[in-house]
């Protein structure tokens, strides 16, 4: 996890390792529609990073302009010490995963992993070399002969990582690969994509509106909302640490408390904690998971720790935990996940950990 | 699910109208090109292969089949070569302007027949519009006589009515291409010349078959344009079955030689769709 240490900031980013691709200030508008605003991201050489986004948040849009398949209203990107966005699609050092594939439906599983060698006009031995050793690599070796139509879904995803592989990009760009998949297939994938990055050590820009599939499988998450940063960091940080309300809602499941600090304690209706932090409002983001539910033999209170008592007003199995749906008495709701089966119906009694409570920004308003 | 009054309601008349309009004719004209005309001009009633044979040994027939052949074959070509780019910048280049354009391609189409032929009269005729300008900016002294009553204008005017048949298989063809094709090809480095031989084209050749087979078969059987325009050198297979069938009232040959050029179009036809067919993935 070497990307967890090189990108502590938010939103600015400050790579440590050599950056491959630097996005810088990128803008795109169609008519008045800003679609992204002032991107500015780095890409280290051999990261995954996942742009994650819902739909309409941008993230495909550039991505595009990466590949060249459209331009930027203004901004610049570049590769290294090349500029990149002045080159039309084909003459830059980048490949695309996309989200149908694109198979040429003309051209066998063999002839379209060897299109891109082709066009380059490289010799034949070359060719039939490194199109062996793709296909070998997505284990396509036995369907070589086949037209895209007659191979599965998950096939078809594979022969198209192939095709672009064997170009040796320096890049990868993958636009939401996995999305056409069944849930099995597309978790499966998701192990091989990520074994597959750190074999070949490319560079990977991975989209995706699965926030889950974000955490699997990515470096660095890059979060984008109404075609801006919302915040970029390791999956680990920006789960444990998210900046703003909507990260800390969109990734992962949360409670969102908002409260107000006077004389370095901390009010949140009828719950109070003591806080280092200065008066004023105070929103805060707190993981169901990081509540408990204490059982009537006791797990021991920490001086720390903050209770509430509540009544389970409705209940999700997931599984392995349980998410809880809780009331107060003073109308304020928590979501709760435990391990453990909870059958009272009566009060209960639950506590957190104050540290848990990771302060938030709130999301700036956008049109 | 239906009842049978209302399926033989539905289906009963338009089958009748194949049988009178289409099969009976197709089986007299069939029993025709087996019979012959006596010398009284009276239709005698005894089978044989006399038609045939002299549509394969007299002089005239064969050759003005070859000609009509020929003749469709160069207005297949140039209708394509005129079609295909015009498909190509609507369906790829012209933006915002494409529907437009499409009307623009389809407008002559609601222009009669006979018209756009005594149009490409007036324009080719010794007195006519591009006669008169050569002469005017002295590109020439006399009319160019093989303008008009030529193959030559008969292959004009027949790709100019059949080149819009040709352009919308063509053009509804590159509209099926997923536009993302086009971009995994440049994604892969082919450029926009490449991405041409070895995408666009080879997915839009079934387009490319239906309009040429269109053009083809369309103009082998047409009539009126070398009528109107193709004078003594350029009369065509159909212009010689009229005759037959009219002033010199020998319908068995006639028939015999309707037949054949039936044959002609359905086996193309035949060969068109199998093609078509096999370059079609989907």
């Amino acid at each position: 996890m070497a990307a967890t240490t090189n990108s502590v900031a938010v939103n600015t980013v400050t790579p440590v390792v050599a950056s491959l691709l630097s996005i810088r200030k990128i803008a795109k508008t169609f008519g008045k529609n800003v679609v992204l605003r002032d991107i500015s991201l780095d890409v280290a050489e051999g990261e995954f990073l996942t742009i994650l986004g819902e739909s309409g948040s941008g993230k495909t849009t550039l991505l595009r302009i990466i590949a060249g398949f459209e331009s930027a209203t203004s901004g610049e990107l570049w590769m290294n010490s090349e500029r990149l966005d002045h080159l039309p699609a084909y003459k830059r050092r980048v490949n695309t995963v996309f989200q149908n594939y694109a198979l040429f439906p003309h051209l066998s599983v063999e002839q379209n992993v060897e299109y891109g060698l082709r066009v380059e006009k490289q010799s034949q031995t070359e060719i039939s070399a490194r199109v062996e050793q793709a296909l070998a690599k997505v284990k396509m070796t036995a369907h070589a002969k086949a037209k895209p139509s007659r191979i599965s879904g998950g096939q078809q995803q594979r022969v198209a990582l192939a095709r672009a592989l064997v170009k040796r990009p320096r890049l990868l760009l993958l636009d939401e690969p996995l999305s056409a998949l069944d849930a099995n297939l597309r978790r499966q994938m998701q192990v091989e994509l990520k074994s597959l990055q750190r074999d070949v050590g490319i560079s990977f820009v991975f989209v995706t509106h699965d926030q889950e599939e974000a955490m699997v499988m990515s470096d660095r998450i890059a979060l984008l909302r109404m075609g801006e940063l919302e915040q970029v960091a390791s999956p680990r940080e920006i789960y444990s640490r998210p900046a703003t309300a909507y990260t800390a809602q969109f990734i992962g499941h949360t409670n969102l408390l908002s409260g107000e600090v006077r004389n370095g304690v901390l009010q949140c209706s009828s719950l109070a904690w003591k806080t280092t932090r200065g008066d004023g409002p105070a929103l805060l983001s707190l993981r169901p998971e990081n509540i408990r539910v204490l059982t009537e033999n006791g797990s021991a209170r920490h001086g720390e720790s903050v209770v509430f008592k509540g009544r389970i007003s409705n209940r999700a199995f997931h599984g392995a935990t349980e998410l809880l749906q809780v009331e107060c008495i003073d109308g304020l709701k928590f979501s709760v996940r435990t391990a453990h089966r909870t059958d009272s119906a009566g009060e209960l009694e639950f506590q957190f950990d104050p540290a848990d409570a990771v302060p938030v920004r709130e999301s700036a308003e956008r049109a | 699910m239906f009842s049978r009054a209302y399926r033989a309601a539905v289906t009963i008349p338009p089958l009748m109208w194949v049988m009178v309009f289409l099969v009976v004719p197709y089986f007299l004209m069939f029993c025709y090109s087996f019979w012959s005309v006596s010398a009284s001009q009276t239709i005698v009633h005894s089978w044989n292969l006399d038609n045939y044979r002299q549509l394969l040994t007299v002089n005239v027939y064969w050759q003005t089949l070859l000609r009509s052949m020929g003749i469709a074959a160069r207005v297949t070509l140039f209708s394509l070569v005129l079609g295909y780019p015009l498909a190509y910048f609507l369906s790829f280049h012209a933006g915002t302007r494409k529907d437009l354009y499409y009307q623009l391609v389809i407008i002559p189409l609601w222009v009669s027949y006979l018209v756009r032929a005594y149009a490409w009269k007036t324009i080719l005729g010794s007195e006519g519009v591009l006669n008169t300008l050569l002469q005017y900016v002295h590109l020439t002294h006399r009319p160019l006589e093989f303008l008009l009553y030529s193959p030559f204008a008969v292959v004009l005017t027949l790709t100019h009515i059949y080149t819009p048949f040709t352009f919308l298989p063509i053009y509804a063809a590159l509209e099926r291409i997923p536009r993302n094709l086009v971009e995994a090809s440049h994604d892969l480095g082919a450029s926009p010349r490449q991405t041409f031989w070895r995408v666009i084209l080879p997915l839009s050749i079934p387009g490319v078959l239906a309009g040429a087979t269109f053009a083809f078969v369309l103009s082998l059987g047409d009539f009126l344009a070398p009528a109107l325009l193709g004078g003594p050198s350029g009369i065509m297979i159909s212009n010689i079955v009229v005759s037959l069938f009219g002033a010199a009232y020998n319908w068995p040959l006639g028939a015999a030689i309707s037949l054949c050029m039936l044959a002609l179009v359905v086996s193309l036809l035949f060969l068109s769709e199998r093609l078509e067919k096999k370059w079609s993935f989907s």
